[in-house]
């Protein structure tokens, strides 16, 4: 696969991904964070069955990138640390696996909210 | 509702029509996340041409995106684009930043204990706890079927 289809594979599965969410906000009473929530869990889920590498391998970031990738995170770190190290896996693997992704998140938050504080609300 | 009355036959055409405004925000999603999507493709690639092994590079590429959304939210540009991309902002990972970031935000005022140290898991919190708990669901059902499959566990 060259780099132009493969980038065009990410936008097409991201694309898709994102269509089906707004399909959901605009057609049923669902919450973005309860969409987010979902996509979590479908992630792990996708994982868990097989299904998910196989989607990576065709559109790399267009899946990885959705917040499914981030339950795949969860559920690739829960599988390699049960291998590697038994039944303590199942309670070490997921937060050691998306742990970046959470302490990035959260320092910049954190961060975030030091420099602006006392500055008005800008939208 | 009366369908045969002029008022009732107007109620319901206009609950079957907004269909234009729903043609409208799926093409919006589409293209914005599908941008996003192509513009981690694009960074995942250059990862890799730069040497880096593959998987790390895919971590970096949500790393990146996790502190570009952060970034947009604070100079409040994300909003702008999150207005018109809807989920197509939401669902990549720069949704789940951005959350993390205006929540904090907004929150500064109220303290940074239960203020921003609390807030701040206002949308992440509840993606961690389920997405965690899904991960010890499968965790219990792999680490069950290893053990019927092989014995031990490997």
């Amino acid at each position: 696969m060259n780099d132009i289809t493969a980038i065009l594979l990410a936008a097409l599965g991201g694309g898709i991904l994102c269509v089906i969410a707004q399909l959901l906000l605009d057609l049923t009473s669902l919450t973005p964070a309860r969409i987010l929530v979902g996509y979590v869990v479908l992630g792990v889920f996708l994982y868990a069955v097989g299904i998910y590498d196989p989607l990576f391998e065709i559109f790399g970031e267009g899946v990885s990138l959705p917040l499914i990738g981030f339950g795949a995170v969860i559920g690739r770190g829960v599988r390699e640390a049960i291998i590697e190290s038994g039944a303590i896996g199942i309670v070490t693997g997921g937060l050691t696996a998306s742990a970046a992704g959470i302490t990035v998140a959260l320092l910049f938050g954190l961060l975030a909210s030091l420099i602006t504080k006392g500055k008005p609300k800008r939208l | 509702m009366d369908i045969y009355s002029e008022k009732g036959k107007k109620r319901l055409i206009k609950r079957y029509t907004p269909k234009t405004k729903l043609f409208k925000t799926s093409i919006l999603a589409f293209i914005f996340g599908g941008t996003i999507c192509a513009l981690g493709e694009a960074l995942r690639i250059l990862f890799v041409n730069l040497g880096l092994e593959d998987k790390l590079a895919v971590t970096l590429v949500s790393l990146s995106f996790v502190a570009i959304a952060s970034v947009l939210t604070v100079i409040g540009l994300f909003d702008r684009i999150a207005r018109h991309a809807g989920a197509g902002t939401l669902v990549p990972i720069t949704g789940f930043s951005n959350s993390v970031t205006s929540e904090a935000m907004d929150s500064a005022s109220e303290g940074y204990v239960l203020g921003v140290g609390s807030k701040i898991f206002t949308v992440a919190g509840p993606v961690l706890l389920y997405g965690t708990a899904a991960g010890v669901v499968y965790g219990i059902v792999y680490f069950i079927a290893k053990l019927i499959e092989g014995g031990a566990v490997r």
